[in-house]
């Protein structure tokens, strides 16, 4: 392993100052992703600067009523908040749905959703990837592509997003707060994730030593009626084939079926980004809660899927996912 | 026959008398012996499927502060033994498949060798290179023999005209995918030469049979070599016989000597270095009367070797002992390929091939409206079709019998008329088989070291599977004193050679040994040794009866839930009923029942290693990518036997038990799977995309 400097930030200013005047610099979190990298020469930073140490630890209840979680909260604390089980089900299910429990005690929340792919060539050195070597071509392309993307993807990369958590924001709105080298600024949930297009080697729209300090959860009352549900090819440490979250907020008006007042749904393991189904939820307002409606919601949204080689099942899969999803969240008391 | 051991210390469920040193880190595995200053190995692996090292440069390497020497084909000593081209490694620039050894660095610190490997520079000429198992393979070709000496082909009597008179036929092609061995504890060795002898500790299933294959690897005299291997992490077979990787390690340690090279294989590195087991395609043809009697059986079975070193998988082995078919035939055919080599993965042969065999008899049953149990019972031979031997011990419909009686199967319904909530729920049974064979070259002594005590000395392995406790029990038997006179020394080839612990037949095989040495030491010695008396015995070779067909047998049940919105499976049920001979621990043998129970639900819903064929190498090379099952998936699952004792297998009435737990267990769920969904899968693994229709 090629040996690399490791500094304790002390505050998010400095933090990022460092990381930023140094091109091959980090910032450590719970390291579940990263370090794994290291090993592997995917990745082989100069500095670590380790960032779990800033008061960023804490998940708070804000003014108006939504949730501010820190960048540094473990993602097995947060998943068992009472506030995020009670109000934000979905994101407690994600968590709880991620990776193993000694991973999740030490992976953070900003390093959750800063994962990098888990797509073969992309870990290994030995195969070109356009994502880890840009320009080297993308094995997978016409490779091993079982997990791959049917939406979203690229001639240049068709991997998908690992992570959990960000299907859950990515339906719940959230955003994440950035301290930037020049200030804090805000960034929607919906908006930080890149598709591949032609420079795959970025994941999202940050810059060298933007340093996530909390993700944000607006209030959204009807998130209490909201799941994430992950299919995946065994129960436990698997990543997903296909995984959705979703929320439902239904107006009971004595019909035959309540009608869907408003829905947030989004998907997992289908893109380079969590994907957020408006067609879906365009597709679901004011109708009834019922089958056919989620059936054709589903449809809508998959509509321009390009499945490779092996892994057209997932559009089958998303499909009875999303329905099952939708009818269990419209039984649910 | 020599007489049954009479049983005290036999039978009771002992605790494993190594688990505290084990839980505590005091039992030391091959890594973890304490060294004075050694050196650490981190491997160079080919990038290509196949062509010539031209060149390497080794000065990025050599520059790192730490590193101690670069090891290549250039500098390696030339190995006097080269029959087993798997072990003549940095012989040639030459490569065969992709990861195969072509180098090491070995450093101060494993991080340094690491670090050092990655920077040394290969060119290659790179020759065309061919991955891929394909039926129309034209370099198909029948091996003289098959794993490790049966006959490649066997025919008896016309099975296309039985097929033909046949009321009730199936024909189907099965496939069962490229799996690698993953023990727990990753293969590991450390050498060390000191005045032109060598000593290794390794991980391994026979410290002997690796004293073997070394020492004609490096042209030595056996005595010249020692290894010393107490503890072993589970092997399944790839720590068998030897890999590449402990030649390696020993070429290293000769350019440093006298510092003791220590070299752990990563799980990455297993994946091309230390065996696999090789996907088959398998073509099996059932006739039938219409009361389901079998007329014909015939398995075909294609797989594949490596192009460097042959390894002919014996999978349709077991059709030719399984049932009464009139007319049988069986054959194996290999494809050559530009792999890595193949080798034993636990239960060889049976494993890949009851998957097929025990799959179409199910289909065998769905065509002829029976029971499928039934089905079995009707076909169950009165003596071994293959030999006409009488069974020593077959009791398969028993264990039926017992089986669906404690499953429940009455409430076995028709496919997809369960369902519960938004699953189908379906169950499935399969038979189990596994040769009750001995080893017979193991030698034991026995050794009386005063107040009462005795040392038994064999080099025998625990590779997990609780030697150490259960041969304590049978010197104790053996030697009729209680289970704390007896000091048990095993794993060490300063030790009386004894079998690698494979093909079931270590405990066996050892016990009988042991239990020879016993009483040769009381027919010198007496009831009243002086201090220092000892014996020695070799396997006697009427251990076992060669006037029986010896073979175990079992029955695994399985319940399925199949979710009809996304095709997700689940296990929550498996029952296995063995008939095994005796048991000489419930405790130990409970372990390995149900974790080849576990093995095969792995088999049958997770285990697949993904060839890439353009590298020609396993993509999915580690634990996030290669499926084994978690806890979560692995629920109410018991194993049970019949109680019984074979006196014809050996002295000690038993069967070895560490492979039929596997075998059958991944067709009991694929049965399961299509009782639920009325969907065939013949194609392991079984995933949820297979069951969305």
């Amino acid at each position: 392993m090629k040996e690399f400097g490791y500094e304790r930030a002390v505050d998010a200013a400095s933090a990022v100052a460092r990381v930023a005047a140094h091109p091959d610099a980090v910032f450590l979190g719970g390291g579940t992703n990263l370090v794994d990298h290291m090993k592997l020469g995917v990745t082989r930073p100069d500095l670590l600067v380790d960032v779990t140490r800033l008061p960023f630890g804490e998940v708070r209840v804000a003014d108006d009523g939504g949730l501010r979680v820190g960048a540094a909260v473990r993602n097995s604390d947060l998943a068992v908040h009472p506030a995020v089980r009670e109000r934000y089900p979905a994101l407690s299910r994600a968590l709880l749905a991620g990776a193993s429990g000694q991973l999740r005690n030490l992976a953070t929340t900003a390093g959750n959703l800063l994962q990098r792919t888990r797509c073969v060539y992309f870990q290994d050195v030995t195969t070109p990837c356009n994502k880890r070597e840009p320009h080297s071509g993308c094995s997978a392309l016409s490779g091993y592509t079982r997990y791959h993307a049917i939406l979203g993807a690229s001639e240049q990369c068709v991997a998908v997003h690992p992570s959990d958590l960000a299907v859950a924001l990515t339906a719940l709105d959230a955003s994440v707060v950035v301290h930037g080298v020049e200030a804090e600024r805000t960034i929607p949930i919906t908006e930080l994730y890149r598709l591949p297009g032609d420079v795959p080697s970025r994941d999202t729209v940050l810059e060298h030593g933007d340093l996530i300090t909390e993700v944000y959860l607006p209030p959204l009352p009807f998130a209490r009626r909201s799941t994430y549900r992950k299919i995946r090819d065994r129960a436990s440490y698997a990543f997903a084939l296909v995984s959705v979250a979703a929320a439902l907020d239904l107006d009971d008006t004595g019909g035959p079926a309540p009608v869907i007042r408003d829905a947030r749904l989004a998907l997992g393991g289908v893109a380079h980004r969590p994907w957020r189904a408006w067609r879906a939820e365009e597709s679901l307002r004011g109708r009834p809660a019922v089958e056919a409606v989620f059936r054709q919601a589903a449809d809508e949204e998959l509509a321009d899927a390009n499945p490779l080689p092996d892994n057209g099942f997932k559009v089958p899969m998303a499909t009875g996912a999303i329905v099952a999803v939708l009818r269990d969240l419209a039984a649910a008391p | 026959m020599t007489e049954l051991l009479r049983e005290a210390a036999i039978g009771r469920p002992l605790p494993r008398l190594d688990g505290p040193a084990k839980v505590t880190g005091a039992a030391p595995y091959a890594y973890e012996h304490p060294f004075d200053h050694p050196l650490y190995l981190h491997p160079i692996q080919a990038t290509i499927a196949r062509g010539e090292v031209l060149a390497i440069d080794t000065s990025p390497a050599v520059a790192i502060d730490g590193v101690v020497a670069v090891l290549t084909h250039h500098n390696a000593a030339r190995l006097p033994g080269r029959d087993d081209a798997e072990l003549a490694i940095l012989q040639s620039a030459e490569v065969a498949f992709r990861g195969q050894l072509i180098g090491a660095v070995v450093a101060e610190t494993p991080e340094t060798a690491r670090e050092a490997a990655a920077r040394v520079r290969v060119d290659y000429e790179i020759k065309p290179h061919d991955t891929q198992l394909r039926l129309d393979h034209p370099d198909r070709y029948a091996p003289e023999h098959v794993n490790p000496s049966f006959p490649t082909d066997t025919v008896d009597g016309d099975v296309e005209a039985a097929l033909a008179g046949a009321a009730v036929r199936v024909d189907a092609t099965y496939r069962t995918p490229w799996q690698n061995n993953n023990p727990m504890e990753p293969h590991t060795v450390v050498a060390q030469w000191q005045h032109g002898a060598l000593v290794l500790h390794d991980s391994t299933q026979g410290a002997h049979a690796v004293r073997t294959a070394v020492a004609a690897t490096f042209g030595l005299h056996r005595e010249l070599v020692r290894v010393i291997s107490p503890h072993v992490g589970g092997g399944f077979g790839s720590k068998g016989n030897t890999h590449a990787h402990v030649i390696l390690a020993a070429l290293a340690a000769r350019l440093v000597e006298p510092r003791p090279v220590k070299f752990a294989v990563t799980r990455q590195q297993m994946f091309a270095l230390t065996g696999y087991r090789t996907p088959t395609v398998q073509r099996i043809r059932l006739g039938a009367g219409d009361d389901g009697h079998l007329l014909a059986l015939s398995h075909e079975v294609l797989e594949q070797t490596s192009r460097l070193k042959e390894f002919a998988e014996q999978t349709a082995v077991c059709s030719r002992t399984m049932y009464a078919a009139g007319a049988r035939r069986t054959a194996h055919r290999l494809v050559p390929v530009d792999v890595p080599v193949p080798s034993w993965m636990r239960a060889p042969g049976e494993t890949p091939g009851m998957f097929a065999l025990e799959s179409a008899m199910d289909e065998l049953a769905v065509a002829c409206g029976l029971d499928p149990v039934e089905l079995r019972a009707r076909n169950d031979p009165a003596v071994d079709p293959e030999s006409g031997k009488p069974w020593s011990n077959r009791n398969l419909v028993g264990c039926l019998r017992e089986g669906a009686r404690r499953f429940g199967w009455e409430r076995r319904r028709n496919p997809r008329e369960r369902r519960d909530g938004n699953s189908w729920v379906g169950l499935g049974v399969a038979a189990a088989t596994y040769p009750a064979r001995i080893n017979p070259n193991s030698a034991a002594v026995i050794r009386y070291t005063g107040d009462g005590r005795y040392r038994a000395e064999i080099a025998a392995a625990d590779i997990g599977t609780g030697t150490w406790t259960t041969l304590t029990q049978v010197a104790a038997d053996a030697l009729e004193c209680p289970i704390d006179a007896i000091e048990l020394a095993i794993g060490d080839t300063a030790l009386p050679e004894a079998v690698v612990a494979g093909g079931s037949m270590g405990l066996g095989s050892w016990g009988s040994t042991v239990l020879a040495a016993a009483r040769a030491f009381r027919a010198q010695h007496g009831e009243q040794p002086s201090v220092g008396a000892t014996a020695r015995a070799e396997t006697p070779s009427d251990t076992a009866d060669p006037g029986y067909a010896l073979h175990s047998f079992g029955a695994h049940f399985a319940g399925v839930r199949v979710d009809v919105d996304t095709g997700e499976i689940t296990v929550p049920r498996m029952l296995g009923v063995f008939s095994v001979g005796r048991i000489v621990n419930p405790v130990t043998a409970r372990s390995q029942l149900i974790g080849g129970m576990t093995m095969g639900l792995s088999m049958a819903l997770h285990e697949q290693s993904v060839l890439d064929p353009r590298f020609g190498h396993i993509v999915n090379h580690d634990f996030a990518e290669y499926h084994i099952p978690t806890n979560a998936d692995v629920l109410d699952l018991e194993a049970v036997w019949l109680d019984e004792h074979d006196p014809h297998a050996n002295p000690l009435g038993t069967h070895g038990i560490g492979e039929i737990g596997i075998v059958g267990a991944a067709a009991a769920i694929a049965n399961a799977v299509y009782n639920a969904t009325g969907i065939r899968v013949r194609e392991l693994p079984i995933t949820p995309d297979k069951l969305l229709a």
